[in-house]
Order: structure tokens, then sequence, then C-alpha cells
């Protein structure tokens, strides 16, 4: 998507509608796509997908809305994910598993478990938030590339 | 157990028309919450036993590549999360059993779960 030369091989970006759970989830199935096309291992497709449905969901449940962007780079994979919204006041308190804001409808659907931020965590190796309350919160997180994972963004990752 | 075996102890019905039921299912998971199925799956194949009939649900399944999804309490998917499930190729059953017979009908014939606690860890670091 880029010229050669340039840092990132591929990146491609994901508008998320805030409260709109008609395709929630799809947002994520189309990165796992990608990253299937592209041929990373399994593990790395698999915690890659879980984080990043999580953080589609946060977006969905809580935000206005927001923007998903995929990067892949030489040594890892990237996820930023910029929202619009209430934010959140507390970052710390909402890392905790277990800990939820979430109403009734969105516990209906079945999320509001008070794990989304913590499965992000554990699937990744590097995570970032932050939040202006009222205003929107900033996630990044990287799955870091090894072995023959390395190699992949080299190879192929057009569309 | 093969995904017909688990069909015929639950009196289950089939749902997505031609799913092979000779998949073999190695692994459980029962959850109401879509952030537990995606905390605790510990790998690809595995029979969610879930009350979530939402999209979302298939979504999620297609993302820890899930085996196969049985709903408890009769419950059913529109016809759109239908589609979404034939099109990711996750077989869809549903049982009129409620979750804690079902889980205890499967267990007593063998099967066992993805993990069997949570470490003891969980509330935060």
């Amino acid at each position: 998507m880029t010229g050669a030369g340039n840092n990132i091989p591929f990146r491609e970006m994901f508008h998320i509608e805030g409260g709109n759970f008609t395709n929630a989830g799809s947002i994520s199935s189309q990165v796992k796509k990608i990253l299937m096309r592209a041929g990373f291992s399994h593990g790395v497709i698999r915690r890659t997908s879980i984080a990043t449905f999580e953080a589609e969901m946060n977006v969905i449940c809580y935000a206005n809305q927001g923007n998903l962007s995929l990067f892949i780079t030489p040594d890892s994979l990237k996820i930023v994910v910029e929202d619009e919204g209430v934010g959140i006041p507390d970052v710390d308190l909402a890392m905790k598993e277990g800990y939820s804001t979430a109403n009734e409808k969105i516990h209906e659907l079945g999320f509001g478990a008070g794990m989304g931020l913590s499965n992000i965590k554990n699937n990744t190796d590097e995570m970032i938030l932050t939040s202006k309350f009222g205003q929107g919160t900033h996630l990044e997180f990287v799955v870091s590339l090894e072995g023959k994972d390395r190699l992949v963004p080299l190879l192929s990752t057009k569309e | 157990m093969k995904l017909r075996e688990i069909r015929d102890i639950l009196d289950a019905e089939v749902i997505t028309g031609d799913a092979n039921l000779d998949k073999e299912i190695k692994y459980v998971n029962a959850a109401d919450l879509i952030s537990d199925v995606l905390a605790y799956s510990t790998g690809p194949g595995a029979l969610l036993i879930t009350g979530i009939v939402h999209s979302q649900v298939i979504y999620a399944a297609n993302t820890i590549e899930l085996g196969a999804i049985l709903f408890v309490r009769g419950k059913r998917p529109n016809e759109a999360t239908l589609q979404l499930a034939i099109e990711n190729h996750i077989p869809l059953l549903t049982t009129r059993y409620i979750m804690f017979e079902t889980c205890g009908r499967l267990y007593q014939l063998g099967m066992r779960a993805c993990i069997e606690k949570v470490k003891d860890d969980r509330g935060g670091k």
C-alpha cells in the first residue's frame, strides 16, 4: 500500500460506529482475514484477533465512534484504536478484571464481563491505553513477530 | 467425541443444515459472556455451550476458531446470525436442556473443559 523503503509495508483503517451492534465483530473478522491471507502463524493471528475483537467491542459499547487501524511492520502487528466518546475516568480501575461500567443492554448482548481490557493485555506484547474523560480514548497494542512470522510482512501483505 | 454423539446425547437439533457431524470435539467451554469465551479459550476446535444467540457470538467463534456452538434452553439465532455461521463454517446446534444439564451430561460421558479454573490473580494486577 505504501511505497518501498517505508517502515510500514501495510496499513488499513476501519471506521467503527458506536452503539451499533448489528455487525459488531465484523472488523476484527476482516483483520483476521487480512492476517490469514498474509500467512501469519496461528498463534499470532489468534492473539491479534482476540485483542482486536475486544477493542472493537469497546468502541461499540462505550464510544460514539472510532477508527481502528492495523499496521503490519517487519517486527510487529500493531493496532491503534482512537475513539470519540465519554472516555475512561480511571484507566487503572478499568484495567482490573471484572470491573465494568456496562449497562443492561450491553449485558443482554453478552458483553460487559469486565474482561475486555485484560484480555487485550494478556494477548499482546505491549499495550498503551490513555483517555481524556469526556473526549475519548486512545488504545494501541502490539503483537511482536518472531521466527517465521518476521518473513511474512516482507513477502505479501498487499490487498 | 464426535459432534454427532453430542447431538444425540442432548437430543439437539443441528440448525446449520449440512454441518460436518463427524467433526471431533475435544474440549468444551460454557459461558454467557463473550469476553469469558475469549479469555478461557485454549485452542481451536472447542465446543461453546451458550445462551447468546446474537451475531457477535459467531464473530467471537470465528476469532477463536470454535469447532461448534451449542445453544441451550431451546434458543435459536435469527436468520442473519444463522447465515453468518454458515458463511464461516461454524456448525450450530440447539438443545432444550438448560446449561447445567447440558454440561453435566457431556461431562458424565468424558468431555472436559478448556480450562478447569481461573488463576487466583483475577481481580487485577
